[in-house]
């Protein structure tokens, strides 16, 4: 009768562990588009389903089922190396069959339209299409004239949510929670969809963010009144910005846009906006440094800083993969619940 | 309508109890074993049954968890959650795997489990464990311990509540066919 007692003390004193609360939150999502409407649970959701797939990727043999017979198509309108072939990557590793389709190669370069173009991957059987465009809002209007899973690998200025959500896991990696922690943007933030998707993930999980660029980088729609970003703190000058930061995200000059007068050049640029030692000394010790990539070192970020200590930029990487497996499965169950009741 | 409790608190403690002795009993000893709770309630089931064993042999066998979210196939996706969680096991190389779950049904969660299982290693054999076993297989798998059988008919449904995940404790078989079960 002891030893029962005592099985059942330990057993009460055993560590907590998930409880049968599966499900408690809904994904509702086929598509994912952008983070502007995303709850504080689907991010605390997608963020869960990340860690489970980073054990996956840590195995000796990283592959498992899960999205067998599923096929995933990325169509790439613009160039990209580490978004498409982490996609890629984390399509496989869940087992789907991932077919990549470069628009300058395709009927696209025939004149093709988006619409047309996409209708004709549904109609091969595609359940995901990944896109990528240089005009702001394409994913939506593919969103609407297919049944396919669109996933927006980023669309002109407005949307990257797969980077927002994978800087956020590398914060998360760090110190757990972001809730209170202060975040500094620094850079082009008027062209950069990263930097846009990131304000909605961030504030949304109650990290004080800043944005610092010159004047003339600084998206429009940051005031209460416009209400098309979320309201955050605006500095231009990186030095007081930098002070006690726990992230700085430098982002990447877009050298190929900034033929509009927008600084009066680069050196001046790199000058006063740089992420250099002298200015991440000032943030808090062992404050994370970010980059989008792909990086022009001495530009937006100097070459010590880019591969020193507090550079995370390939751990971002790494969690990429982890992050897209996370995003391919949740909106591929969707699909699957949904076409399973419809069958009952 | 019939709705009965099958198992109290202590027709489960008592099930744990006799399941681990018969583990140890049927493996000759502790040598070699590893439990692997499948999530949800699989996982405080290993762990009840490896701390039995501790308090009657001394012995600290490992538990490891599994989840088999990834594994599932389409049928037993239906309905299912999209909440995954990570796997945590031991190594089970050459190991003996007691797997363990609270219902054993239609044998698919199992399939999946095996398949899971394997991707992490190769264990010299892998026994399965349940705390119920209600019949209806549709694959051939087998338990090698259970708990309880408890004869149900297709739409009954079996609820195993554990105080660990649920905050409560039974079994309980609710159905419009569950007049033939006894106690």
């Amino acid at each position: 009768m002891t030893s029962v007692r005592a099985t059942e003390a330990r057993a009460a004193e055993a560590p907590p562990f998930a409880t049968g609360s599966s499900d408690s939150v809904a994904w509702q999502r086929r598509h994912l588009l952008d983070l502007d409407d995303f709850t504080v649970d689907e991010l605390e959701l997608v963020m869960q389903t990340a860690d489970t797939m980073k054990e996956v990727l840590s195995r000796e043999v990283p592959r498992v089922p899960a999205l067998r017979g599923t096929t995933i198509l990325t169509l790439f309108y613009e160039n990209s190396t580490r978004t498409r072939s982490s996609f890629e990557l984390a399509g496989k590793v869940l087992g789907a069959d991932v077919i990549n389709i470069a628009a300058s190669s395709s009927s696209v370069a025939k004149g093709e339209s988006l619409v047309d173009t996409v209708k004709t991957l549904q109609a091969v059987g595609a359940d995901v299409i990944i896109m990528r465009h240089s005009r702001s809002g394409a994913p939506y209007l593919a969103a609407r004239v297919v049944e396919s899973s669109i996933i927006n690998a980023g669309d002109g200025l407005h949307a990257h949510p797969t980077q927002a959500l994978l800087d956020l896991h590398t914060m998360r990696a760090s110190f757990g929670s972001v809730r209170g922690r202060k975040v500094v943007i620094v850079g082009d933030a008027l062209h950069s969809r990263v930097a846009r998707s990131n304000l909605w993930s961030l504030t949304a999980l109650g990290a004080e963010v800043t944005l610092c660029a010159p004047p003339t980088l600084i998206p429009r729609g940051l005031d209460a009144g416009e209400g098309t970003l979320p309201p955050v703190h605006v500095d231009t000058d990186l030095d007081r910005a930098i002070e006690g930061a726990d992230v700085v995200m430098a982002l990447r000059m877009q050298l190929e846009r900034m033929n509009g007068g927008f600084v009066p050049g680069m050196r001046e640029y790199s000058r006063m906006y740089q992420v250099n030692a002298s200015r991440l000394a000032r943030a808090k010790p062992g404050a994370l440094v970010l980059h989008p990539g792909p990086m022009n070192e001495g530009v937006e970020i100097s070459h010590e800083v880019a591969h020193g200590l507090q550079s995370h930029v390939e751990e971002q990487v790494a969690n990429g993969v982890a992050v897209r497996m996370a995003v391919l499965w949740l909106v591929t169950q969707h699909g699957r619940r949904r076409a399973a009741t419809e069958t009952e | 309508m019939l709705d009965s409790v099958i198992m109290s608190p202590d027709d489960v403690r008592r099930a744990v109890m006799r399941i681990a002795h018969e583990i140890v009993e049927h493996n000759r000893g502790t040598d070699g074993l590893v439990f692997v709770g499948m999530r949800t309630r699989g996982v405080p089931l290993a762990q009840r049954i490896a701390s039995a064993i501790y308090a009657f042999e001394g012995v600290a066998v490992p538990v490891g968890t599994l989840d088999i979210g990834l594994y599932r196939d389409d049928l037993s996706r239906r309905g299912a959650a999209v909440n995954i969680q990570p796997s945590d096991l031991p190594d089970i190389t050459g190991k003996r795997v007691i797997l363990v779950d609270d219902v054993l049904y239609t044998g698919r969660t199992v399939r999946a489990a095996l398949d899971a299982l394997i991707d992490y290693g190769r264990p010299e054999r892998i026994l399965l464990a349940v705390l119920v076993d209600r019949g209806h297989r549709e694959l051939p798998i087998r338990a090698d311990f259970v708990g309880k059988n408890i004869p149900t008919a297709r739409n009954d449904d079996v609820q195993v509540r554990l105080e660990e995940s649920d905050g409560d404790e039974y079994v309980r078989v609710a159905g419009v066919a569950g007049a033939e079960v006894s106690r």
